[in-house]
Order: C-alpha cells, then structure tokens, then sequence
C-alpha cells in the first residue's frame, strides 16, 4: 500500500506568530514528522477500521479568508443553546462577528489562538504538544495557526456554558483547515463547553483539543458532530485530568460522510472521569469512536457508555482501551459500547481493549450488539401501536439512555433535539 | 350474537402442531374461561389471536366481530379491539410508562375516530383508571415494567386493558404470581370493564380466579382441543377431580 502523504503544499504558508522561534520550531518538526510518517493506513493497528484513502485523493485546498465572511449566522444543526457564551470558528478561523462572550467572569480570557500566538509570543511556550503517535495531530501540530484559547484562573466558575461552534463551508473546491484548541481549566474552577460542528459542502476538519482540568476542577465537555453530509471529520481531544477532578464528557456524532473521534485522557489521583457518547449512522455514513483511558494514579474511576443506531449502510466503529498502570491500585473502570443495527448492510466494528498492570483493580467492558428486540416490539404493536412509531420508540428509548448519562440539562435537551429531528428524518424515509 | 368465532383452528410453532382445531364462539358481553395443563396450547392460543410471529396458523379461521382477523397486522388487531394481556409484560427500558400508554391510547382513538387526547387530557384519564388499580403517578413515570414487581406488571396489563377499552380481551394467566389481595384489585379491575359490548377470555391453571371473575363458560383444554365444555361449575369440578379425569387430557 501505498504511503499517503497529501496537504504538504499547505506548509510554505506564512501562519500567524511565524518568526517566533519555539513556534517555527513546533511547527517544522511536525511538518518533519508528518513528511515521513504520512497519514495512517489500515496497517497501523489505530486505524484498521478507518481508511484515510479517500480522504487523500480528494484535493484539498486551503479555505479562503474572504469565505469565512460568506456566512452571516450560525447555520442550524449546532445544538439550541440560548444562553451560552458563543466563540465561532468558519473552516477553522476565528470570527469575531458571529462570536461573543461579553461579561466573561473575572479570571477568564478568551481569545482566538491566531491572536494569542501573534500578541503574545511567549505565554503559549511550552503549553502546545507535539502529539507524537497521533499522524492527524501532528498535521495539525505543522499547520497551527487558529482555535480557541480559554483559560480559566483557579477558583472561577464559568456561568454559562461556552459554545465552541465549528462552521465548514466550501465553495466549488473541497477545502481543508486544522483548528487547535487550547483549554485550561485552573484547580477548584468549574465550566461547561459545548462544541457544534456544522456545515455544507466537501470539507475536512482536523481539529486538535488539548484539554486541562487542573487539580478538584469540574470540566463538563459535550460534543454535538453534526457536519454536512459530504464532510470529513478526524478530531482528537488530549485530556489531562488533575487529582480529584471530575471531567463528564459525551459526543453524539450524527454528521459527516467520514467522522473520527478519538479522546485520551489521562487521570490523576481520585479522579472522576465520564466518558460517553452516541453515533447515528445511515445512508454511507462512517463514525469512529477512539478512546483511551490512562488510569496513571490510584484511586480514580471511569465509565464509559458509547450507544450507537445505524442504519442503512452506515458502519459504525468502536475502539475503547483502558491502562491501568501498575501503582493505580483501587481504579475502578467500566466500559460499554451498544450498537443498534436497523438494517443488513450495516456493520459495526467494536474492539474493547483492558490493559492492567494493577491488582487491586475493578475493571470491566461489554460490547453487544444487535437487532431491536422482537419481544419488545410485539408488545407495543399488541397495543395498537405500528410498526414505525414502535420502532421509533424503541430506538429513540436506547438514545435516550445514552443521553442521560450527560450531567448538565440544557446541552442534554439540546442534543436531544438533534437525535428526535434524526429519528423524524428516519421516518418519513 | 357472537364478537369472536374461532373455527377448527390449527398452528404450529416451529413445525411443531401445537393447536389441533379448535372451536370456540364467544358472544359479545360474555366471559369466557379455558383451562387446562402445562402445554395443552393455552398460551399458544392467546399468541395466535394476538398475531405473533412464529406461531402459524395451518387452518382454520378466526372471525372477529366479523372480520377475518387472522389476515390483520399485530397492531391492526389491538386498534380493532383485540386486546391480550401478557403472561409475561415485556420490560422496555427508556419508554416511560405513560408515553407509551398515551401512544397506544391515541392509536386505538384516532382508529375509532374519536380524536387524540392532548397531555393533560390523557393524564386526568390515566389517572383516574390508574387510581383505581392502585397504580400511583410514580410507577407511571417509570419505564415500562422496568423493576416492576410481579404483582404491579400484572395491575398495569389491566391498567393498559382499561384505557384501550378492548371489545375481546385474552388473559393470559393474569393470576400466576399474584397474592390475595393483587388479585382482588386485578379481578375488580377486569369486572368492571364487563358490559354487553365486550367478551373476554380468561386463560388461567387455577379456579381460584374464576370466584372473582364469573365466567359464563368455561372450556378445558388439552392436546390442543378443546375436551370439555360447560357453566361455572365445571371449574369447581376441574380442581376437584383434576385435569387426568377427562377425557383427551392424557394426550397433553
């Protein structure tokens, strides 16, 4: 097989901060990295289930400035949040016209990253990976240049839930961008932040999140991928989770023709940490969920529940490793990955992987798999109720479990909005 | 004049002959009462007229009200009146118990052309049949049947019975597992839906319920036939005698 190198043209662009050295250093070294390594094939053992090749021959270009400006409001299919603080990004760069978070509390800044890499050369030093072993990262790492900055002092409490809104929006080209998000959550402080990723036309998004939930810190971080039908998605989120913080996060993936999800955490001491999600797949859609929990203290725990409905043709991918390090003793750590499958041509590839090098551990994972249940609809119908709106019920019943695992009401009503409109769209098909 | 006529019925569940023509008319106000061993096709009865999957019909017809019910949809026959209640009420997690009642409520309705009821429409008139079944707003908010006791699945097929207003109700040994005072409730329940216009068949092991709910006949079962018909008092002759002394019975 043949390597596949694409987007290198992309890497003579002048990037915002170009000149500083640490940064023109981060940058050239992943652009060294990634010329030799390419993007993974289904040869490297993390991405035997998703194929990179069609993503390669489709000739991006890089998105214009000018087409950031094309859009005037937040396209519908970002999740309904009435009272949030809103920081838009179009085909990956900041605007300042749709965002706003006027009357941020005291202690938190927030700013585009392509204006914190300009003004302040120095502050972001050392705080950026080089996400060595992540091919699509280390892109982004060689092509850093916009994202969202917010960091929270320690001991504040953000008061509204912080919308990260990602548009993709292609002309008669398909465009690429790779935003990088940078999110520090100081010791004792508390926040929520709820990302939308929506838009129209062929487009790849190759964001990166480095996430940190400093020491007793509470981050709630809900993900809404609800791109256009045509689009490619790969994401990773890098969490650091500081000893007795709690981290609840959920991603419902419902859009893209190809979508990737990949979250590592890596947990502290007393840790809680909350990984869930959902995918609903149909038509030739592919969704990928990638995660992986580093239990590298003692004493902390993690669920994970990821619930997934295809339909169609639609092929659903599941990948959950948990390590559990040999002075982690006392982990407590539990994963379930519940794939519904509508009709027979779909597929679902779940691969639960437990790695433990500590005794006293509790660990668990489940992966089932399945057909709704025909007991299940015999009784609704034996009650009046038809065919469609039985399974309709049935299906919406094994979302909504999924979705109640979320912590904070108003993200959980808003995505519950996006999988009832799916549910509807299955319908009237 | 008679709701539910069944004819020389026969039907397999996986090749396997389980009723072997059966005859039975029930007229509209009249309940009726089989009874019969462990496998003499009681409950493979109840499927069949209920509609479901993997029990065939080989011959025989089954009129309903008139209509040829065998040729209707699972969901078809319960809009038309049909109602079954379940030996064993299916647990759904995730459906709350009064959306899905409100659901099936307004199916049967809008089928009757009566209209749904709106939110607070239907919650004044759940509650008011749920009262009476003991059933409080809590075990209506909860999933359906999800860590329901014995007892409390059996009050809510009655429940269910009760708001669909079925002309023809099948119950399926609504009494197994049930104390004393569960099946007094049950059997309240159950009798006050009686009335001119609706027919039952109650399928039970034990003549115990028959002293709550009287049944116009009773009919013994077994091999797939029905052996014996009589009035009342052939329930109290089945428990003192037993199954093994009429005739056919052998054959379950």
């Amino acid at each position: 097989m043949a390597q596949l190198v694409p987007f290198l043209q992309f890497f003579d662009t002048v990037l915002p901060g170009a000149g500083t050295v640490w940064l023109d250093q981060l940058r050239s070294d992943a652009q060294a990295s990634y010329r030799t390594s390419g993007l993974p094939t289904p040869r490297t053992e993390a991405w035997k289930y998703t194929n990179l090749r069609r993503l390669a021959h489709t000739g991006f270009v890089a998105a214009e400035a000018s087409q950031s400006t094309e859009i005037a409001t937040i396209p519908k299919g970002a999740a309904a949040l009435s009272d949030a603080y809103i920081a838009v990004f179009v085909n990956g760069r900041y605007s300042p016209t749709l965002s706003s978070f006027n009357g941020v509390p005291k202690g938190v800044e927030v700013n585009s990253l392509a204006s914190k890499l300009s003004m302040d050369k120095t502050s972001l030093e050392g705080q950026i990976g080089d996400m060595e072993g992540l091919p699509l990262a280390i892109l982004n790492t060689g092509l850093l240049s916009d994202g969202l900055y917010l960091k929270l002092d320690d001991e504040v409490v953000l008061d509204k839930p912080l919308h990260l809104v990602s548009v993709g929006h292609a002309g008669s080209e398909p465009v690429s961008f790779h935003p990088r998000h940078l999110i520090v959550v100081g010791v004792g402080s508390v926040a929520t932040i709820v990302e939308s990723h929506v838009g129209d036309g062929t487009y790849f998004t190759n964001s990166v999140n480095e996430i940190s939930v400093g020491d007793g810190a509470v981050l709630n971080h809900y993900k809404l991928q609800n791109d256009g039908s045509e689009a490619y998605h790969l994401a990773a989120n890098l969490v650091h989770i500081g000893d007795r913080a709690v981290y609840d996060s959920f991603v419902l993936q419902v859009g893209g023709k190809l979508a990737r999800n990949e979250v590592r955490t890596e947990l502290g001491e007393r840790v809680e940490c909350r990984l869930n999600g959902a995918y609903l797949g149909r038509g030739e859609q592919h969704i990928d969920n990638t995660t992986f929990v580093d239990h590298a203290a003692p004493n902390s725990s993690s669920r994970e529940v990821y619930k997934g409905v295809l339909d169609e043709s639609a092929r659903g991918v599941f990948q959950g490793k948990i390590l559990v390090r040999q002075d982690s003793q006392k982990t407590d750590g539990h994963q379930l990955n519940k794939t519904l499958l509508l009709s027979q041509g779909t597929e679902i590839d779940s691969k639960p992987e437990l790695e433990i090098y500590a005794d006293d551990v509790k660990c668990s994972h489940g992966a089932t798999t399945g057909e709704l249940e025909e007991e299940q609809l015999f009784y609704l119908r034996a009650r009046g109720i038809d065919l469609e709106t039985a399974r309709g019920m049935l299906v919406a019943a094994f979302v909504g479990e999924a979705l109640a695992e979320m912590q904070v009401d108003a993200p959980r009503a808003a995505f519950q909005a996006v999988v009832d409109d799916w549910l509807e769209r299955r319908s009237e098909g | 004049m008679s709701l539910i006529e069944i004819c020389d019925l026969h039907a397999t569940v996986d090749g396997k002959e389980i009723l072997k023509g059966i005859d039975l008319t029930i007229d509209a106000g009249e309940v009726h009462a089989i009874m019969g061993p462990n496998g003499s096709g009681k409950s493979t009865l109840s499927y069949v007229l209920a509609g479901r999957d993997g029990y065939e019909v080989t011959s025989g017809q089954v009129l309903f009200d008139g209509q040829n019910l065998l040729e209707m949809a699972v969901d078809e026959r319960a809009r038309s009146g049909m109602f079954l209640a379940f030996q064993y009420p299916v647990e759904i997690p995730g459906v709350a118990t009064t959306t899905f009642l409100k659901t099936a409520v307004n199916a049967v309705r809008e089928h009757r052309g009566e209209g749904a009821l709106d939110a607070m429409q239907f919650l004044k008139f759940v509650r008011e049949k749920a009262g009476a079944l003991n059933i409080n707003d809590d075990m209506l908010r909860r999933a359906l049947n999800v860590g329901f006791s014995g007892g409390e699945k059996k009050r809510n097929e009655v429940l269910q019975m009760a708001v669909l207003e079925p002309k023809f109700s099948v119950l399926d040994e609504t009494d197994s597992g049930l104390d004393i005072d569960a099946l007094k409730i049950v059997a309240d329940g159950v009798n006050a839906l009686r009335g001119a216009e609706r027919s039952m068949l109650i399928i039970t092991h034990y003549q115990r319920l028959l002293d709550h709910i009287v049944p116009d006949q009773v009919h013994i079962l077994a091999g797939g036939k029905i052996i014996q018909s009589g009035d009342k008092m052939l329930a109290l002759e089945l428990e003192e005698k037993g199954y093994a002394s009429f005739a056919g019975a052998e054959a379950a």
